[in-house]
């Protein structure tokens, strides 16, 4: 589906409301993760109000394509994206994390049943994305129409089932199953290469027989393109390596590992203090206009 | 005696009682399940004939998912499977699975309400010669400990054959623990089965002991029951197939009755059947209890009988206990 130059302001607005929208959740909510959903707030625009077969009135609807977020931990951009979406009203983004709310810490279907999925403990999502495009496989066989999804971080990776789901998926030749990386390079510790080094990332997956695409996570084009490409691959799962910018948006807040876990009010105090974090990061957001520079461009 | 009413194998204290190992039952159970319901699948962590997960391979390829060694992704991609609307049945050793993917199957099927169903083969020490690495012997702490699972425990093929059936329509996820060995017949096709209700094998006029087994081992309760006959000491034997949910009304009655209880599980100790039994009648009505399992010890290398009978599981062991029990 090609993007039409009043669809693309559309999105990059509707991107950086996801954006706004997540981090007054994150400042009421007093805890949460910070960077990996600034930095996906682009792809899950693109998934939600492009890409994705699905209704917001009609959560169950059995027709849907299925999108599995595997790293649960990045819940605000997911939330934020469904408000948006019109899943549930946006002002209840600001019960997130707390008692009662239907928007749990981490993402839990009995609480919010129009979630795919419960996640936390990472790595597991891989997995359930792959049943998923094998029951379609059992009952459509491979040219089964509906796409699964599945939003993986680069860290999970480090854990050993998402090699274990991915080997099945090759196998299987699962070409209704589109995998996501955030490659933002940062974990909870440190930088990925650090931590565990990732490299060459793309290599493991094509010895998995997957089909790779690598893109800017911040290109509002090339993430749809990609979207679209994965469609094509015949007898093969196909993962988008998305390059993103932990923190995307918030320039005091790019790039630092130390934003991985901490909401704005406690995060990193050496660019802002602590009690002017939310107020910056929200300024940032509000004056860029919809106008998230890709790192490309 | 045997309770008439359920209808069990009359022959089963010959001395050539018919034999089948508990998996056999699985195999036959989920062959017939895929044929009466398309959605059920069937999963396997390259344990395919070991767990007889093969019946149903065989006649359903299509709906059978080899997943090779590895048990957490197994758990989670019958998750998935579930999702879709399918009734997936995982299969391996039982200390791989629940073992291995305790946490998968924590989060992506019981947390995730899904109804999974996963079957460990090889329980117990009665495994034998592969040694205690592959003993299963906590894996029902594990299981019941979560909530939503249902944990099954059959005591014969026959009874393992209908627990399967019946774990397809609880919607729920399940753990079926199965055995390796032959072991005797005791029920028969007309023997009543549902989950979560406790039956009474063996029944007497004036019971002074109620003896409560899961698995296989309750053959060794109702040898021990007879052997208690003949020296005048009445018993009843409970075969809680269903460790949960506890059929708590059962339990109370029979500790009502007997105001002794005594359980048999090959299972650790701590955290198994006989745990859940003390849960329940500590609450209602506390009498003493003696428990029959391994006690806080890993297995090793022998034949089944050598096994049961170095971890103090078989008949003289339960005799031993309901002895020591009377004079409480």
């Amino acid at each position: 589906m090609e993007i039409t130059d009043e669809k693309l302001v559309e999105l990059k607005e509707k991107a950086n409301n996801i954006r706004i929208s997540l981090i007054e959740a994150l400042i009421v909510a007093g805890s949460g993760h910070t960077a990996g959903p600034l930095d996906m707030a682009d792809i899950f625009t693109v998934l939600f109000f492009h890409t994705l077969k699905h209704n917001p009135k009609k959560p169950d609807w059995p027709e849907r394509d299925r999108v599995v977020l595997s790293n649960g931990h990045i819940c605000p951009v997911l939330y934020s994206t469904m408000a948006h979406a019109g899943y549930f009203p946006i002002a209840e983004l600001k019960t997130l994390r707390k008692f009662g709310s239907r928007l749990q810490g981490h993402p839990h279907r009995d609480f919010l049943p129009s979630l795919e999925t419960s996640s936390g403990p990472l790595a597991s999502g891989l997995s359930q994305a792959v049943g998923m495009a094998l029951s379609d496989k059992i009952d459509h066989g491979l040219t089964s129409d509906r796409r699964i999804y599945a939003l993986l971080s680069d860290g999970e990776l480090e854990s050993g089932q998402t090699w274990e789901a991915a080997m099945l998926a090759g196998k299987e030749k699962l070409q209704n199953l589109t995998a996501v990386i955030d490659r933002n390079n940062i974990q909870i510790d440190g930088y990925t290469e650090t931590v565990m080094p990732l490299e060459s990332l793309s290599n493991k997956w094509l010895a998995w027989n997957w089909h790779v695409i690598e893109i800017d996570g911040h290109n509002i084009e090339e993430i749809a393109d990609a979207f679209e490409k994965a469609r094509a691959v015949f007898g093969k799962p196909t993962v988008i390596i998305a390059h993103t910018i932990a923190g995307k948006g918030v320039p005091e807040f790019e790039r630092d590992y130390r934003w991985h876990g901490n909401p704005p009010g406690k995060g990193p105090t050496d660019k802002v203090p602590a009690d002017k974090q939310g107020e910056v990061a929200l300024g940032e957001l509000r004056t860029l206009g919809g106008k998230i520079r890709s790192e490309h461009q | 005696m045997l309770n008439p009413e359920l209808k069990l194998n009359t022959k089963l204290f010959d001395k050539n009682v018919e034999q089948l190992p508990i998996r056999q039952g699985f195999g036959e159970g989920l062959l017939e399940a895929g044929e009466k319901n398309l959605n059920v699948v069937g999963l396997c962590a390259d344990l395919t004939e070991s767990t007889k997960m093969n019946l149903f391979a065989d006649k359903f390829p299509n709906r059978f998912i080899q997943i090779g060694v590895a048990e957490q992704n197994l758990a989670s991609v019958a998750s998935g499977l579930a999702a879709m609307g399918k009734i997936p049945f995982i299969s391996s050793y039982a200390m791989f699975s629940p073992g291995r993917n305790w946490e998968q199957i924590r989060t992506t099927i019981c947390y995730n309400n899904r109804p999974v169903k996963i079957v460990g083969s090889h329980a117990g020490v009665s495994v034998g010669p592969d040694g205690g690495t592959h003993q299963a012997i906590e894996d029902i702490a594990i299981t019941r400990v979560i909530p939503r699972m249902v944990v099954i425990s059959p005591c014969d093929a026959i009874e393992a054959k209908k627990a399967t059936l019946a774990s397809v329509e609880t919607g729920t996820p399940v753990y079926l623990r199965l055995a390796r060995e032959k072991t005797p017949i005791m029920t028969t096709e007309k023997t009543p089965f549902k989950i979560g209700e406790a039956q009474i094998f063996w029944q007497s006029e004036n019971p002074k002991v109620g003896i409560v087994a899961t698995g296989a081992l309750l053959y060794k309760a109702l040898e021990a029951a007879k052997e208690l006959e003949k020296s005048g000491i009445e018993s009843l034997v409970m075969n809680l197939a269903t460790i949960k949910p506890l059929d708590e009304k059962a339990l109370i009655s029979l500790a009502k009755t007997t105001e002794r209880i005594v359980t048999v599980e090959e299972h650790q100790i701590r955290g198994g059947m006989g745990s859940a039994v003390s849960e329940c009648l500590a609450k209602n009505f506390p009498v003493p209890i003696e428990f029959i399992g391994v006690d806080d010890q890993f297995g090793q290398s022998g034949t089944p009988d050598e096994l049961i009978e170095h971890y103090n599981m078989g008949t003289k062991d339960i005799l031993k206990a309901v002895n020591k029990i009377l004079k409480r």
